[in-house]
């Protein structure tokens, strides 16, 4: 029965791999929600660039205070640019409609888009802005084409002059998790101010910081799993020995 | 203690329950494996219940606070976040159990007489389920939950004449809205449950009144000792609740870990794009219903031509209806005289194991986007699928059968 199942499977898996549609090729980075450094750097690079236009109305600076364990105090003078008390939601102040028709979109909230879009997405995009002088805003996105979001991070990056080399090797290394410092643009149109390297880990503290504010819980959550799994199968050995010996008397 | 439940039991027959169902009711001895679904789809309900009503005391109902109330939930509220994976964890585990459950029933025969009452009332349950799952996943309002329940209400305009004021009765508006939230919330908390309790205390009562089948589909009420009880029975409690209690330390163990650990399972358990808010104005690229309706939804994309002047959307709707319906004809449609798969014949094996897997492939093919050849292997699968039931009255009838045994083989 199981070999004729199987088998079964195996004549009819070859008709399920006709032609998905390849996605854009990405680079790759693994978030760290234990790095606390990284996630600090990572929120002052959000809340200095990114907060202006970009809410994350559904978490509270609190929580991220706490848990990236920055100081209410000095997290309230140096990272809360609305005058939001540290209690309040992450809003911004930004009027929707009026952002809508400077930049044809709304900026979206960001609070969970690192759900939405996945981490790898995030690390891609943030460094595959080039010149473009066809678009509005003078940039476009090797990853999300058309883009309305201007390159914040000119002065950082600098301006590639050509398409960035995104998901043509890895950018992280898969056995120490570090950051390779590879050069993703052949021809910068702007010098930025930061090595390609330094941006890269700028880059991957911002995704990494976005990735935890998708799911702040995760640390929290694995931790509690782990705890819960030995209780379980420590009450497996419990059940057992209970159902081995009630059903001794059973032939 | 004993003074209290002889005070009861004189006024309620308390102690003549506990015996029926559980202390004296005769199980056979045989069970295995596919015997642990039946507790643990109670053991899945009960949770859905309790984290669903502490879900409700946080949750807001409306267009506008919805995605926010449960993104509340996943941030601000004590443990919410657990509260929240148990029951979207939960919503999967069900329809796993279930449908483990009724491949039991499928592979041992457990709907044929006199048991058709229980598999007509565990259908009536997984008609129930579905029609809970597709409420409750709209409402968190992410852009899945919006647009899965678009397409899947305006199935119900494919049909002739009736369709677009069905669908729009449905809604209780010409576009899922806010009006259509509040509706399906209150079915979701309130009216469904009250009906899925109700036919699981029915599905129990009818099990326990005419009793269990087993792996070798003996009746073993033939075979009663001098005090008239079955030779191959046990009392349920304490035999199977020990029993039980193994299967649920081994659920709970998969349960958590996905729950712990993969509480998205990749997209299919929370899709990606439900953690975007709705937006009436903005369609997914692909929209796919959770992975326990695909098997159906690549049913309804299967059928691809117009007929008698009907569009292939609404014959598409006829084959998803059908394929549910026919099951509760099944009862009628075995005339094997044997029970079990183990004594039936080849023809009965294999048209099970590709019914099977027919039905798993046409899951996935419902998760991905159709392409041309995709289209035809479900069309193919489809046609297995209804070929299984219609097909059997003449393949049970035909192969030759093994001998049943006197006593259960264990």
């Amino acid at each position: 029965m199981k070999k004729l199942i199987l088998g079964l499977f195996m004549t009819v898996l070859p008709a399920l791999s006709l032609a998905a549609a390849p996605g854009v090729p990405l680079d790759t980075m693994e978030a760290d929600h234990t790095n606390k450094a990284s996630l600090q750097r990572g929120a002052a690079t959000f809340m200095n660039y990114c907060a202006g236009c970009h809410s994350m109305e559904y978490a509270r600076y609190k929580r991220v205070s706490d848990d990236l364990e920055i100081p209410a105090e000095l997290f309230e003078e140096n990272l809360i640019f609305t005058g939001a008390k540290i209690g309040e939601l992450m809003e911004i102040g930004m009027d929707k409609d009026q952002a809508a028709s400077w930049f044809g979109n709304a900026p979206p909230d960001l609070t969970l888009v690192s759900r939405v879009r996945g981490e790898d997405w995030l690390y891609s995009y943030f460094r595959a802005f080039y010149k473009d002088d066809s678009r509005p805003l003078g940039v476009n996105n090797a990853v999300f084409d058309n883009v309305g979001m201007p390159h914040v991070m000119v002065a950082q990056q600098g301006l590639c002059a050509v398409p960035p080399k995104i998901g043509t090797n890895p950018s992280v290394d898969p056995l120490s998790g570090n950051v390779r410092g590879t050069d993703i643009c052949d021809d910068w149109a702007i010098e930025g101010s930061m090595e390609p390297g330094e941006f890269n880990q700028a880059m991957y503290d911002l995704t990494n910081f976005l990735s935890y504010m998708g799911d702040p819980v995760k640390v929290e959550r694995e931790r509690l799993g782990i705890l819960v799994l030995i209780f379980v199968a420590v009450f497996f050995i419990f059940a057992y020995l209970l159902n081995r010996e009630y059903w001794k008397d059973v032939h | 203690m004993n003074k209290l439940i002889n005070w009861v039991d004189e006024r309620l027959p308390i102690v003549d329950a506990w015996n029926k169902h559980l202390a004296k009711y005769y199980a056979p001895k045989n069970f295995n494996v596919w015997y642990f679904f039946g507790s643990l789809a109670m053991l899945v309900l009960v949770n859905q219940l309790v984290t669903g009503i502490w879900l409700t005391m946080s949750y807001n109902p409306s267009s506008e606070g919805a995605f926010a109330s449960v993104e509340y939930i996943m941030r601000d509220v004590e443990w919410g976040w657990l509260l929240r994976y148990l029951h979207s964890t939960g919503a999967s585990a069900f329809f796993v159990v279930v449908y483990l459950h009724m491949f039991r029933g499928l592979m041992y025969g457990s709907y044929q007489k006199p048991r058709e009452l229980i598999w007509i009332f565990g259908m009536l349950i997984y008609l129930v389920l579905m029609a809970e799952a597709f409420m409750g996943y709209l409402l968190p309002w992410g852009q899945m939950s919006y647009w899965g329940a678009q397409v899947i209400v305006n199935l119900f305009g494919a049909i002739p004449v009736i369709g677009d004021d069905l669908s729009l009765w449905i809604r209780g508006d010409y576009l899922i809205s806010g009006i259509t939230l509040n509706r399906f919330f209150a079915l979701h908390v309130v009216a469904l449950p009250i009906v899925l309790l109700g036919l699981v205390v029915l599905h129990i009562l009818a099990l326990h009144e005419v009793g269990s089948n087993n792996p070798d589909g003996i009746d073993i009420k033939k075979n009663k000792d001098e005090n008239g009880i079955p030779k191959d029975g046990i009392p349920f409690h304490p035999y199977y609740t020990v029993h039980d209690l193994l299967g649920v330390a081994v659920f709970f163990f998969v349960f958590f870990l996905v729950l712990f650990f993969f509480p998205e399972m990749g997209g299919l358990f929370l899709e990606k794009p439900n953690f975007e808010p709705a937006n009436p104005l903005k369609t997914p690229n692909h929209i796919a219903p959770v992975w326990y309706f695909t098997p159906f939804y690549a049913m309804l994309r299967a059928v691809t031509v117009d007929l008698f002047g009907l569009d292939a959307k609404f014959w598409g709707v006829v084959v998803m209806g059908a394929a549910i319906a026919i099951l509760f004809v099944l009862p009628w449609l075995d005339r094997s005289p044997v029970r079990s798969i183990r004594y039936k014949g080849w023809l009965s094996k294999i048209a099970l194991a590709i019914f099977a897997v027919s039905f798993v492939i046409l899951g996935y093919l419902g998760i991905v986007p159709a392409t041309e050849g995709r289209t035809m292997v479900a069309q193919i699968l489809t046609t297995f699928y209804f070929l299984y039931f219609i097909l059997m009255p003449f393949y049970t009838r035909m192969e030759k059968t093994k001998p049943v045994p006197e006593r259960v083989t264990g």
